[in-house]
């Protein structure tokens, strides 16, 4: 298996302020990977530093076996890396559809293609909202939308921000059947969460993040089995 | 009845012009968040082009419409290229740095048509077809009026689709909203925003083509048409396209009405001294009743500053006050060191550094940026020329005449602004300098109109020209030293606070509206202060000392400086007056070296001289 995400002594900072620590992250092609931590831990700061969107960012990023560490954000899209940041970020003045169109990027090899339809059949609650505005559907709704735009850049990387929260139970449960569709799709996907149950149910791996530096990697298994780890970083 | 109905026919053929260039400027806010001050510029080449393609090609129908759309794609492809070549590299630079950049553009553009078209105004073509006049309900009415009234709508109607059935008009709308995350989903927002100035610079052009039938081409055109277009796409609402449309309109037939009415009185005043004023006026009022403009959306505040941050300010410390009395004692001996000429120079570079310090303390200190300060440099001017000449007062008691004026004009003005943030404050206060404007210009008894008051001399004890000096300067000294003192005060730090973090202040128990109202006040004061020592050194006042381009000078000034630092105006100020001097007695083609030196500046500096110091200590710091 060959590395499909790679981050080397990653340090990212907030005008002065050093948020991220010497990260190191591998994500192997198809793995669903957690990056689980409390809130404020970094999680958001990791994902958004991968992408390219932060100011100040050191240290060496690889994508698909290509150094992306120079890149700028829409380069590092059109090379198949998707991102679904934890607001959504739904354009709220434009339709569903529209939301749709301006993720559109052209088909890729080794990645699945996505069209309106099937998208709708992945989400069907979107399906009925087609010309709907963005800023007049519900919290899930955006989060469907938002995980649906990206797609129809036809990733083959996915990086999802907290896709649960602020969810109801319900749509909880259907988020867990989407993701673990889209990872049957081959997907890689790079999952953050606070919510450690719905990431247990997804990923095959674990990272742990704390203040900005990550304290555990390895199988979601050994990290479930290891009470004082859990206690010490994740819990509220 | 019919008369109204002729009047209004003609204020709507008259709006689409209008439409068409603010169009193009609302687009380019949108989406890029630029004031475009070069706007009314690509207005101007608009026409100038179209009357030579036309006048190539023959004024037959494909000539002259060949004419407007060549003319309508080179300017677009000038706007596309001056985003690629220097805004492209800004875009990181603080707030209000690309404005600075367009406005170099208007220095150079005016320029290069009194180069290409020499200074007489061309007359515009006729429209083939379109001559002539037609009945409609009996009146008669210019063919060419009803080809405008008609070509806006499809303007709009073009746009919507432009807008709503392409994809890049979707992604547009989308990076209105959100530029980074139409980036993250990798689309390339530099060609985007190229494309967002190829067009919005197409629209200005083809507003200055179309408008040829009835109207020319001149070089004054450019600046005369922006204040209009800044009020239109204001109480349309920023971003807005239908909002501009429909401001236009609402503009357009209020002027028509006053100008067609002119004779009419209200209170003692004429309907035409209120044509200028008129339509200042209805942005205030739209303004106050919708601080979004008629269909703009309210401005989302946002966290993602772009840029570092800037240096705050800072008290003296031993390097500064060293350097401060060297510069005090170097202004002492000037006299001895050069010759008269240059001692007014000197003077003048003075009394605007003192105009920009009191622009810094409204923007850095109290975060109220201002497009139109020259509104309170000219009323203390006027302040002067007033007491001068309607009382025969003295310098000594004419010089209070000028913050007198100044700080009764900010009181009132500041009431409206301060209700207001963002750029539409900057529009408002830009607004009410225009207003200030049209009062000098159109109220002929009073002001001397576009002649201004002439022989404002000091008395014989200043006249010399090193005693006016000495004079001026320890004022200036004296009213910087005061500013300063204010930026420190327990006052400066609250308004300081409240500029930062308007609801925390707020939850204080700190009245940020009124903190924000003083020092309104108090930097129309200064500026007045400024401006009276302004018109006794030039010996007369014009409407000049209001007008748009000493306010953007104002602006040029600070932001060379720096908007953060106290002694930014200092050097902002005296070296852009020193160079503006000796420019203009240099070359006829001193805007556009002085335009060209900006946009060098901001390209090769794109955080500013205070900017550009500060990281330059930091290096030398941290590599000791
Ligand atoms: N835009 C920002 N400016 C300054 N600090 C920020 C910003 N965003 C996040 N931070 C800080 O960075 C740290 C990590 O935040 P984040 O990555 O959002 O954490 P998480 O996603 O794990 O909740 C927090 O301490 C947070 O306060
Ligand atoms: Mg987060």
């Amino acid at each position: 298996m060959s590395a499909m995400l790679e981050v080397e002594a990653l340090d990212a900072f907030y005008g002065r302020a050093q948020v991220l620590y010497g990260l190191e992250l591998r994500v192997q092609k198809g793995e669903v990977v957690a990056l689980v931590g409390r809130n404020g831990a970094g999680k958001s700061t990791t994902m958004k530093a991968v992408m390219g969107l932060l100011a100040r960012v050191q240290g060496r990023r690889f994508f698909a076996g290509q150094d992306i560490s120079k890149w700028s954000p829409h380069s590092i899209a059109r090379a198949g890396l998707g991102y679904v940041p934890e607001e959504r970020r739904i354009f709220t003045e434009l339709t569903v559809e529209e939301n749709l169109e301006v993720g559109r990027q052209p088909q890729r090899a080794g990645a699945p293609c996505w069209t309106p339809e099937r998208l709708f059949e992945l989400f069907p609650n979107l399906a009925e909202l087609r010309r709907r505005p963005g800023g007049q559907m519900s919290g899930g709704e955006q989060q469907m939308l938002s995980i649906a735009r990206t797609l129809m850049g036809n990733p083959s990387t996915i990086l999802l921000d907290e896709p649960s929260e602020g969810l109801a139970p319900v749509i909880v449960e259907q988020m867990a059947q989407t993701i673990n569709a889209l990872k049957d799709e081959g997907l890689t996907v790079l999952l953050s969460e606070q919510n450690l149950g719905f990431a247990a149910a997804l990923a095959d791996r674990a990272y742990v993040i704390e203040s900005g530096h990550i304290r555990f990697d390895g199988s979601m298994q050994s990290l479930l089995e290891d009470e004082d780890l859990r206690q010490q970083h994740l819990s509220l | 009845m019919d008369l109204l109905l002729q009047q209004l026919l003609t204020g709507v053929a008259s709006a689409s012009g209008l439409f068409l260039v603010a169009s193009g400027l609302t687009i380019i806010f949108g989406v890029t968040r630029i004031v475009n001050f070069a706007h009314g510029s690509l207005y101007m080449l608009g026409a100038y082009l179209a009357v030579s393609l036309i006048d190539l090609f023959g004024g037959g129908h494909l000539g002259f419409w060949g004419g407007v759309i060549l003319a309508m794609l080179a300017v677009g492809l000038i706007g596309a290229l001056f985003e690629i070549t220097v805004l492209r590299r800004i875009y990181q630079a603080p707030e209000l740095f690309q404005l600075l950049a367009t406005f170099g553009l208007v220095l150079v553009v005016q320029d290069v048509t009194l180069l290409i078209w020499g200074p007489q105004d061309l007359l515009g073509p006729r429209a083939p077809g379109l001559t002539g006049a037609t009945q409609i309900f009996g009146l008669r009415v210019p063919v060419y009026d009803l080809f405008l009234i008609a070509f806006a709508p499809l303007v709009l109607l073009v746009l919507w689709l432009l807008f709503n059935r392409t994809r890049w008009g979707i992604l547009i709308r989308a990076a209105t909203q959100d530029q980074q995350m139409v980036t993250a989903l990798g689309v390339n927002q530099k060609w985007l925003f190229t494309g967002v100035f190829f067009l919005g610079a197409a629209l200005a052009g083809l507003g200055g083509a179309i408008q040829l039938p009835k109207g020319d081409a001149n070089l004054h055109m450019d600046l005369q048409l922006i204040a209009a277009v800044f009020v239109v796409v204001v109480v349309g609402g920023m971003g807005s396209i239908l909002g501009a449309y429909l401001a236009a309109l609402l503009i357009s037939l209020i002027r028509v009405l006053l100008i067609t009415n002119a004779q009419l009185t209200f209170g003692g005043i004429a309907a035409w001294q209120m044509e200028l004023v008129s339509m200042f006026l209805v942005m205030a009022l739209v303004l106050i009743a919708r601080p979004w403009g008629l269909l703009g959306r309210r401005e989302v505040a946002s966290d993602q500053r772009s840029g570092t941050p800037e240096p705050r300010l800072r008290p003296a410390d031993a390097t500064l006050r060293i350097a401060g009395g060297l510069l005090l004692v170097v202004l002492l001996g000037l006299p001895w060191i050069v010759g008269s000429y240059f001692l007014s120079v000197a003077t003048e570079a003075l009394i605007f550094v003192l105009f920009a310090a009191s622009l810094q303390f409204l923007m850095g200190v109290g975060g109220i940026i201002s497009f139109g300060h020259a509104a309170y440099f000219g009323l203390g001017a006027y302040g002067v020329g007033l007491a001068v000449r309607h009382w025969g007062m003295s310098m000594e008691v004419a010089l209070l005449a000028a913050p007198l004026l100044a700080g009764v004009g900010a009181l009132v003005f500041g009431w409206f602004c301060v209700r207001l943030s963002g750029v539409y404050l900057a529009m408002l206060t830009l607004a009410f300098a225009q207003i200030a404007w049209s009062i000098a210009f159109q109220w002929i008894d009073l002001t001397g109109g576009d002649n201004g008051i002439i022989g404002i001399w000091p008395p014989d004890w200043a006249s010399s020209v090193t005693n006016f000096y000495y004079l001026a300067g320890a004022i200036c000294v004296i009213g910087l030293l005061c500013l300063r003192h204010l930026a420190f005060s327990p006052f400066g730090y609250t308004l300081r606070a409240g500029r930062d973090s308007p609801l925390r202040a707020d939850a204080l128990g700190i009245d940020v509206r009124q903190h924000r109202w003083f020092a309104f006040v108090l930097a129309g004061v200064f500026a007045g202060i400024a401006g009276g020592l302004f018109a006794y050194l030039k010996g007369s006042v014009s409407p000049e000392t209001l007008s748009i381009s000493l306010s953007i000078d104002a602006l040029v000034m600070v932001l060379l400086g720096g908007v953060q630092t106290l002694t930014g105006p200092i050097f902002g100020g005296a070296l852009y007056s020193v160079l503006k001097n000796e420019l203009i007695s240099l070359t006829n083609y001193w805007r556009s070296i002085l335009g060209l030196i900006i946009v060098l500046l901001v390209v090769l500096f794109p955080q500013g001289l205070a900017g550009a110091a500060e990281s330059l200590r930091g290096r030398l710091g941290t590599s000791r």
